[in-house]
């Protein structure tokens, strides 16, 4: 059932303790109104909810900016997380500092919200590196591409962090799609035997690109797979930050006490196309779309902050002006054309270049030099 | 002197390197109680600890996953394939990951694992048992690709290859694991990566093979002597990256040259040595490069390996065509 997070194992685990909720968790409805639908789920602490607000609203901003970029061709390509900013923002805050993050390419929003500079979050998508950041210094793996490979790594970072002693958990975010590849089946088996910290976020936008999800699976749930691997699931509405929160941190709590990983299915929706590049038209129909929109995760979270007393258009005023400003800072960083360095390409294929390599970055600097001479 | 099999003389490396060294793990299939199904691993998690040598579920792309993740935070996996075409799942994280993360994140993050796999046929095994894989890891840039063909060697490069800071695709030519050899192994006789070795030298033309063909090689410059060969072997020990200086000092000596692999010929890793010889020695050379490799064809049943497999007749073959009679 649906606490099966929350509580510790005292005893062995049945099939059914592992089974997700029957219908997602969440605390609010799609106007915002609070139900009781969250299974004991603990709600999360106002301040946090009313932060994650903030980040959402910023996040959100900052995904048009990105958008609009790649119109500009500052960006080369930007896969829009718009619509599902509860997933991005409310899984980054139920992470610790020592916490890892493995990002897909769809959760830059994610990682700005764990704080990593804009000009470096967006090397890959900009074209010009393939991860703009430290990863060992922000605690965020490079954004995977291959789907659900990634998965692993977490089980495998999370397993060596506890073997050293380290209360540190990993999650990977992954889609739908991944759901249905070898490795994320592999990465909930190996995170189980060996009970790995490790919490696996399924956001569930319902499109692989253009694929449905009924074509990715028959199962109830994409949370009903982790039973089969001995791995406690949940399903929660991705729109609903409260529920996210709750689930994430008790996915977290529950790694972080030895308990293992778990699964969560966040049921959410890419309001936009794949990327820039895709005609989402050809496979949806704008009335599904719509209908999501009146499920937006920001507009229902103001709805029930503004009734709790936690927002007025003062805030709301304010940090609307706070998400130009962060999208300013973001066009500035990205207003020159980046210009990495060619001679760098060869720098890091192994700890020390090779003779070959060395070979062509020579005649990589004489090729540069020639056609820079006057 | 004591004598070691290939596969001792890789169950020492393995367990002087997890003496040296608590962050070298090794896991995979069967590693654990077993030992290994070539007994590779045999002893290691009974000595040294069931959480330094452990048994995985059975999935290799989780096997080689895990590892990367286990690299990330400062270990040194050492995993083992089962076999060739067994390590084919696991090939998605080998070169999409495992090959790329460091220049991924400009050096950020290093790999230093090793992934073992026993390779080649030669040993009346069924299907999937034969496969000679060695192109398809050193086509990859950013993989260390590295095969012993002695005994003293499978020591001294597999201690070389858990040291390296880069990932290491370590080949093991599982038709001579049986073979002996006496030798005093230990610290202290690494070898630095990277380095071809002269078996055996000679003045008329040079034979250049790796892994599982070095002893096929040697086969055929004892016989050739007899004819009054007198034929250098050069073992590449490590394919990527490759150590063309030595091959090229060798060629120019003799010029002549034949070069050994037991896959198919086609695109093979041999086409490569060929064409870098060829482009270094072309002065040198008295008659083209040729080829010696297994038939284009897919791994044979064992009853038919023979016909597949190339041996020291098929190399004195190659020699005997090296066009000797336009020689100067």
């Amino acid at each position: 059932m649906g606490t099966v997070i929350t509580p510790a194992h005292s005893s062995p685990v049945t099939g059914s303790q592992l089974l997700p909720s029957p219908t997602p968790i969440r605390f609010l409805d799609e106007r915002g109104n609070p139900v009781d639908e969250h299974q004991g789920y603990q709600e999360p602490d106002l301040g946090l909810v009313v932060e994650a607000w903030r980040r959402m609203v910023v996040g959100r901003r900052l995904d048009t900016q990105c958008s609009a970029l790649t119109r500009q061709g500052r960006l080369a390509v930007y896969p829009s997380s718009r619509g599902q900013e509860a997933c991005q923002v409310g899984t980054v805050l139920a992470l610790g500092p020592d916490d890892w993050l493995f990002p897909t390419y769809r959760d830059t929003m994610a990682i700005l919200s764990r704080g990593v500079e804009a000009h470096e979050a967006l090397g890959l998508l900009q074209g010009t590196r393939h991860c703009g950041y430290d990863p060992q210094k922000v605690k965020v793996a490079p954004q995977c591409t291959p789907l659900a490979t990634h998965a692993l790594h977490a089980a495998g970072l999370s397993y060596a962090c506890g073997r050293l002693g380290e209360p540190t958990v990993a999650l990977a975010l992954v889609g739908d799609g991944a759901t249905s590849e070898g490795d994320f089946h592999e990465a909930l088996n190996f995170a189980a035997v060996f009970r790995a910290p490790t919490v696996f976020l399924v956001q569930n936008n319902r499109y692989a690109i253009s694929v449905p999800l009924a074509r990715q699976t028959a199962a109830p749930t994409l949370a009903h797979k982790g039973i089969g691997y001995g791995v406690a699931s949940e399903q929660v509405d991705g729109n609903d930050v409260l529920a996210v929160l709750a689930v994430v941190q008790a996915g977290v709590a529950r790694a972080r006490a030895g308990e293992g990983p778990s699964l969560i299915e966040a049921h959410t929706y890419r309001l936009e196309p794949h990327t820039n590049s895709d005609d989402a038209s050809r496979y949806r129909d704008e009335a599904e779309v719509e209908a999501w929109r009146q499920r937006d995760p920001i507009l229902r979270l103001e709805a029930w902050l503004r009734r709790q007393g936690a927002l007025d258009d003062t805030r709301a005023k304010a940090v609307a002006e706070e998400a130009e400003e962060a999208a300013a800072s973001l066009r500035a960083a990205l207003s020159e054309p980046a210009a990495p360095d060619p001679l760098a390409l060869f720098d890091h294929v192994y700890a020390e270049p090779t003779a070959p390599l060395l070979r062509q970055r020579a005649w990589l600097e004489a090729k540069m030099a020639s056609l820079s001479e006057p | 002197m004591p004598t070691y099999t290939m596969a001792q003389a890789l169950n020492r490396a393995l367990r002087d390197a997890m003496e040296a060294d608590q962050k070298v793990v090794v896991f995979g299939e069967d590693v654990g109680a077993l030992g290994g199904v070539f007994r590779v691993t045999d002893g290691l998690a009974a000595s040294l600890g069931e959480d330094r040598c452990f048994d995985t579920p059975l999935a290799e792309a989780g096997i080689v996953g895990f590892a990367v993740g286990m690299a990330m935070r400062g270990f040194r996996p050492v995993v083992e394939m089962q076999f060739d075409a067994f390590a084919y799942p696991a090939f998605e994280q080998v070169t999409s990951h495992v090959a790329k993360l460091r220049n991924r994140t400009a050096g950020a993050l290093s790999l230093p694992l090793v992934i073992r796999i026993p390779y080649g046929g030669g040993i009346g095994a069924v299907e999937h048992h034969g496969d000679s894989s060695e192109a398809y890891y050193a086509h990859t840039p950013g993989l260390r690709v590295v095969t012993p063909g002695t005994v003293a060697d499978a020591y001294s490069l597999l201690r070389a290859s858990i040291e390296c800071p880069d990932p290491v695709v370590f080949l093991e030519p599982k038709r001579r694991y049986w073979a002996r050899a006496e030798l005093e192994l230990g610290p202290g006789q690494g070898e630095p990566l990277g380095r071809a070795a002269i078996r055996r030298p000679g003045r008329h033309a040079t034979v250049i093979a790796y892994g599982p063909m070095v002893a096929t090689a040697m086969e055929a410059a004892e016989a050739g002597a007899e004819d009054g060969w007198e034929l250098e072997v050069v073992d590449l020990r490590s394919l990527s990256p490759l150590d063309i200086e030595t091959v090229c000092a060798s060629v120019r000596r003799t010029g002549r040259a034949v070069v050994v692999q037991e896959a198919p010929t086609f695109c093979g890793y041999g086409a490569e040595v060929a064409a870098q010889v060829a482009e270094s020695c072309f002065h040198y050379l008295e008659a083209p490069v040729a080829r010696v490799g297994g038939l284009d064809i897919p791994y044979p049943p064992p009853a038919l390996e023979h016909h597949h497999l190339p041996d020291a007749d098929r190399i004195l073959d190659a020699v005997a065509g090296l066009q000797w009679e336009d020689a100067r």
